[in-house]
């Protein structure tokens, strides 16, 4: 993915270029390259080792890439200490100061920077109301819960007026509850201060709710970047596929619009353009039916059925060998027993066509 | 309801095995006899009598400015190894930097003393520094053993602190002095005045490891004490015991409360 990702839209704020940084022997961020226009939600998505982490790292400062560029507003910044960077981050700890009241945490950074007295007062005010905490000034963090623990840090961060504000797993330590709640609130603070957030997340859920675009890191590279929407519906290779609402991948081989699967004993009809290696089809597009044949159906046995409230995981295995995940939704009926034979149908559209 | 009180019973019998003969010593030190171990009636003679003797004074004098001397020493050189061992990561030689901070813990008094003597004379004879031995190597000896101690207490203390702590200071603007600063040296500094009491307690106790590399000019107030049992004991003895016990005791509690674990 070299080149430019984006060449529209709002003005760009964050570019990094072929970064990379090892560890060892361990290629946490293999030349990585990256945009983040100003003003934006944007989420860096992975599991463990996939690189996120060591990226917010080291756009805060904390690390230093081996090679590569990072630009902010154009200026090369991968030497300037944190510091000294137009940069916030939010710690997943919250890192609150034990030893400092709410307010005296706040104002840290203000104080650090030499703003008056008056202003810090004034702005550490605004900052706690801005996210809801009014009159807890003097407290300190061990009497807050973990929710007003994680405005605090907001506040403290924000206070600073960052043209990047940087979130690690910034809904990760927060109880089921609360985490949907807060989520809305951080979009609502995001829209309120134009500051850009990157947030990282291994929860694919979070990152779809929350982004405007997202990057899908994987080994060190970026996997597949873009809107939610996108990246869910059009999924760029089988790792983003599997990731991404975990999508069942089949392999096969692509003729003339026609996608063989000997795994699936079926035949995949619609956009399958040349060099597809697989095809991807999402548990939630696939019907159950009573018989069917042609292209774009299958016939198996069911393995296992699970039930989630407003639908039905129903495990599928082909005759082909292949098990497939099919979300069966409750208006639909019952779903089938285990141990039923069934055909299993879904449009030509629900087909994505996998290059990678 | 038997076994609990049980339970107490072994426990009274624990404290009284503990506390017992420093209570004896205390309560003699307010008798009027002449005999250290026979109760002759309440009185405060024997302390005014160890206020009027000028060796054990002078003794005790020079004891508290050398636990004082030695205890800010050890928080120096015992904090920058604890923080060392918390802080800098798996640096080449640190199992064996962290055993040797923690030597003097393990090792037999009389080892630390003997290997600080031979150590002494070597340098006098090889620099001409220390010029023989007194107040200066009896400080020197005390700071090594108290150092062990703070780098273990201050070690601790950072180790249950988040270091995103100063991550956080540094990422909101601030240098790594300040963040120093501002943040670890409050969050450590609990662990630091401990530490210097426990210094401070261990050099005003230390008899063996001061009788090995002390001179002439360097008597401390364990070492008199020593030296007057050989001559015979009198109550003014207790009268100092108390004293030493009061004093100790106060300190050991100021550090317990400063090492209490934190809240939230």
């Amino acid at each position: 993915m070299h080149g430019p990702l984006r060449s529209a839209g709002p003005p760009m704020l964050l570019r990094a270029e072929a970064l990379t940084r090892r560890f060892g022997a361990m290629l946490a961020l293999d030349a990585l390259d990256l945009e983040i226009a100003e003003g934006e939600f944007f989420a860096l998505l992975g599991g463990s080792g996939s690189g996120k982490s060591t990226l917010l790292r080291i756009i805060a400062g904390f690390e230093a890439p081996d090679s590569g560029r990072l630009l902010l507003d154009g200026h090369d910044i991968a030497a300037t200490p944190p510091w000294a960077r137009p940069v916030n981050m939010m710690f997943q700890s919250y890192a609150l100061f034990p030893h400092m009241s709410v307010a005296d945490n706040v104002a840290y950074g203000l104080r650090r920077a030499g703003v008056a007295r008056g202003d810090i007062a004034a702005r550490t005010a605004s900052a706690l109301a801005m996210v809801g905490l009014d009159g807890f000034e003097r407290r300190r963090p061990h009497q807050l819960s973990g929710g007003q623990k994680q405005r605090v840090a907001l506040a403290r961060s924000l206070v600073m007026r960052p043209r990047l504000l940087l979130l690690d797993e910034p809904l990760g330590a927060l109880d089921a509850g609360l985490r949907e709640r807060t989520g809305f609130e951080l979009r609502a603070l995001q829209r309120e201060t134009g500051a850009a957030f990157v947030m990282v997340t291994h929860d694919q859920e979070e990152a779809l709710a929350l982004a405007d675009r997202v990057a899908l890191l994987d080994g060190g590279r970026i996997a597949q970047v873009g809107a939610p929407r996108a990246i869910y519906e059009r999924p760029a290779s089988r790792f983003v596929a599997r990731f991404l609402g975990a999508a069942n991948v089949l392999e096969g081989q692509a003729a003339e619009g026609r996608f063989d699967s000997a795994e699936a004993a079926a035949t995949f009809a619609g956009a399958i353009p040349a060099g597809t290696v697989a095809v991807a089809l999402r548990p939630e597009r696939i019907r159950i039916t009573a018989d069917g044949a042609g292209p774009n159906t299958a016939q198996g046995v069911v393995e296992d059925v699970a039930f989630r409230g407003d639908d039905s995981l129903v495990l599928v295995r082909l005759s082909g060998g292949a098990t497939l995940r099919v979300a069966h939704a409750e208006e639909d009926g019952a779903p089938p027993e285990r141990g039923a034979s069934v055909c299993l149908a879904w449009d030509a559209d629900a087909v994505v066509a996998l290059a990678s | 309801m038997r076994q609990g009180r049980l339970v107490r019973a072994a426990m009274l019998a624990g404290f009284a095995f503990l506390w017992l003969p420093i209570l004896l010593l205390v309560a003699y030190a307010f008798s009027a006899d002449r005999i250290p171990f026979q109760w002759g009636g309440f009185s405060l003679r024997w302390f005014h009598a160890l206020a009027a003797d000028e060796r054990l004074v002078e003794a005790a004098l020079l004891s508290l400015r050398i636990a004082a001397g030695a205890a800010s020493l050890a928080v120096l050189l015992g904090g920058a190894a604890g923080w060392a061992l918390a802080r800098f990561g798996p640096f080449r030689g640190r199992a064996v930097f962290g055993a040797l901070i923690g030597a003097p813990l393990v090792l037999p008094e009389v080892v630390t003393g003997l290997s600080l003597l031979l150590l002494f004379v070597a340098l006098d004879i090889l620099t001409g520094w220390p010029a023989g031995r007194g107040a200066t190597t009896v400080l020197l000896a005390h700071a090594t053993l108290g150092a062990a101690f703070v780098a273990v207490v201050v070690q601790a203390r950072l180790a249950e602190t988040d270091r995103s702590l100063e991550e956080a200071a540094m990422d909101l603007g601030a240098t790594p002095f300040l963040a120093f600063r501002t943040v670890t040296l409050p969050l450590v500094a609990p662990a630091l005045a401990a530490g210097w009491l426990l210094a401070f307690t261990l050099s005003l106790d230390d008899v063996v490891i001061a009788s090995f590399v002390s001179g002439p000019a360097g008597t401390t107030l364990p070492m008199a004490l020593f030296s007057m049992l050989r001559l015979g004991l009198t109550p003014e003895v207790n009268a100092l015991g108390a004293v030493v016990v009061i004093g100790v005791g106060a300190m050991l509690a100021v550090a317990a409360i400063l090492l209490r674990p934190r809240r939230g």
